[in-house]
């Protein structure tokens, strides 16, 4: 069987999709990425092979993206992330006209045409403001939980603002809504409007059009695409598979450069048997 | 006479008493927590149990900092960039230039020859450049916030460090320790990185000498080094920098209770029995 893994490398989690030759996934794996990425990329690559029920050496091409995309030691080729999203998040909702990746550190916009093409492009890549860190940061000095975040928040009865944009100076104000007794909902729907505004602002800066299809980890937590839908007052697309939409980006491009390399070379194999002959 | 200043910052409240002739009678620090109210009061506690005073033989006080409007028991509330300026000017006189690096902001002030505040720019939007970037780092490192000036000594190559924000900051220290850098390289990186933030707030405001570091981080030996290697010139530092607040404003609250007296005393000699119930 010929099968194709994308892994995304990212600072949160590393994220590996195996495909088989038709484009149909065929595992998804994760885990966290800590400091040793090229550990994070084996791991991937070994639960998602585990998980397809495949050898490893099965897999007979690797494309890896994200910011650890360069530590991957078994890939053939790495692709930017912008890409990557652009294709997976495509993938998932055809009708995707503008891609909102939300990673752990950053936060980025593209406007995609009919095509795929990229045609403009905003990243949030100096500062955690609209990051998914920001949302770490603001659940472990509520001592919350992460992925009960997101459901908490819609029970908000009365949405605590956030007023500072730096994830740092966030904690200490969060603090200081917990002593002045407000509930950890109110305060973590605060936290979530206050990113959504951050990040809406990179998706205006693309000029953005619907369908926004949402990618990254965050996209996991309801009640940040719960902030982003009001503010934007449009649905998004969002699907289980919307944190994956980079690995599952990379393994698309992985298989198509694949096919294409064999493509030539069955092409040159036959050129050399004809005049061979 | 005794007079008093209290500085409520964002992570510790200071408080100091000065006599008539301006000496420091007595300093104290707490942790500012949740309470404002309660910090103002325990500082003040503390710095009157010091002295072996009570609060009635304090004349006038001044509250500062970002909690001033919450001190009680303040006669009066003078921003922190006035009180900085006159603690650094009566420490330092030929002070032109004051470094405040506290807990949450850093704060570039010039002053003229009368302590008077001629500019000042202020970084309290992003905590990069300022003490909680500092402290952040320790953590990710397993330091003390203490140890941090004695390792940074220890280095002899710093790294460079590229992110501004505190929190990409967090990763890159975590990545550069993955790939077996030394401990007091990282730190020493960091304090650099630092001082390149400060020394913009200052150009921003006009770099006049003397400059003045103060605030709680002026503590930190390795941050008053990389400064001044940044700078090319000497900081002055006094051991009572994270006080130049509280001093200051105890500074006021002296000219105050001097300008109070004095009125009293001529307002008695000049119109004998109409002074009353004084000023």
């Amino acid at each position: 069987m010929d099968l194709v893994l994308g892994v995304d490398v990212g600072t949160r989690m590393t994220r590996a999709v195996l495909l088989d030759d038709r484009g149909q996934i065929l595992a998804r794996a994760s885990r966290e990425t800590g400091a040793r990425l090229e550990l994070a990329a084996d791991k991937v690559l070994e639960a998602a092979a585990a998980l397809a029920g495949v050898r490893a050496h099965e897999i007979g091409y690797v494309a890896s993206t994200g910011y650890g995309r360069f530590r991957v030691p078994f890939r053939q080729i790495q692709i930017t992330e912008m890409t990557c999203h652009a294709v997976g998040a495509r993938h998932l909702f055809p009708g995707t006209r503008t891609v909102l990746d939300m990673g752990a550190m950053n936060s980025r916009a593209m406007r995609v045409a009919e095509s795929g093409r990229v045609l403009a492009f905003r990243m949030n890549d100096r500062c955690a403001s609209g990051a998914g860190r920001f949302i770490e940061r603001v659940a472990r000095a509520l001592e919350i939980e992460l992925d009960q975040v997101g459901e908490m928040s819609l029970r908000a009865q009365n949405p605590q603002p956030i007023s500072s944009i730096c994830a740092v100076l966030a904690e200490s104000e969060v603090i200081n809504h917990v002593t002045a007794g407000k509930a950890p909902e109110d305060i973590l729907c605060g936290t979530h409007h206050s990113i959504a505004e951050r990040v809406i602002a990179l998706v205006r800066q693309v000029g953005a059009q619907p369908e926004i299809t949402l990618t990254g980890g965050v996209a996991k937590n309801v009640g940040l695409v719960r902030a982003l839908e009001d503010r934007l007052g449009i649905r998004l697309n969002v699907s289980s598979d919307s944190e994956y939409a980079g690995a599952l980006g990379a393994a698309l491009l992985g298989l198509q450069r694949w096919q294409r390399l064999r493509e030539s070379s069955t092409t040159r194999l036959d050129r050399l048997r004809e005049s061979g002959n | 006479m005794l007079v008093g200043g209290v500085d409520v910052g964002s992570t510790t409240t200071k408080a100091a008493l000065l006599d008539e002739n301006k000496r420091v009678r007595a300093l104290a620090i707490v942790d500012t927590g949740a309470n404002v109210v309660r910090a103002a009061e325990r500082a003040f506690q503390e710095a009157l149990k010091l002295a072996g005073v009570e609060a009635w033989d304090v004349a006038f006080t001044v509250g500062t900092g970002y909690g001033r409007y919450r001190v009680p028991f303040g006669d009066l509330q003078v921003t922190e960039i006035s009180c900085h300026a006159k603690g650094a000017c009566f420490l330092f006189p030929k002070t032109r230039t004051i470094l405040d690096m506290g807990g949450q902001d850093t704060k570039a002030i010039r002053v003229n020859e009368l302590a008077e505040v001629k500019d000042f720019c202020m970084n309290d939007k992003c905590a990069a450049g300022t003490g909680r970037f500092l402290a952040a780092a320790a953590q990710v490192l397993g330091l003390e916030l203490e140890e941090l000036g004695r390792v940074a000594a220890e280095s002899s190559r710093p790294l460079k460090i590229t992110n501004v924000c505190t929190v990409f900051v967090e990763q890159e220290i975590m990545m550069h320790l993955a790939r077996g850098c030394r401990v007091e390289d990282v730190v020493a990186g960091v304090h650099l990185a630092i001082a390149g933030r400060s020394v913009a707030l200052l150009r921003r405001v006009g770099l006049e000498e003397e400059i003045t570091f103060t605030g709680g981080v002026a503590r930190n030996a390795g941050m008053v080094r990389a400064l001044e290697e940044r700078l090319q010139r000497r900081l002055n530092v006094a051991p009572e920098s994270q006080h130049i607040g509280a001093i200051g404003a105890a500074l006021f609250a002296w000219e105050r209770a001097a300008h109070a007296q004095a009125k009293k005393l001529s307002g008695d000699s000049a119109r004998p029995g109409a002074g009353g119930g004084g000023a």
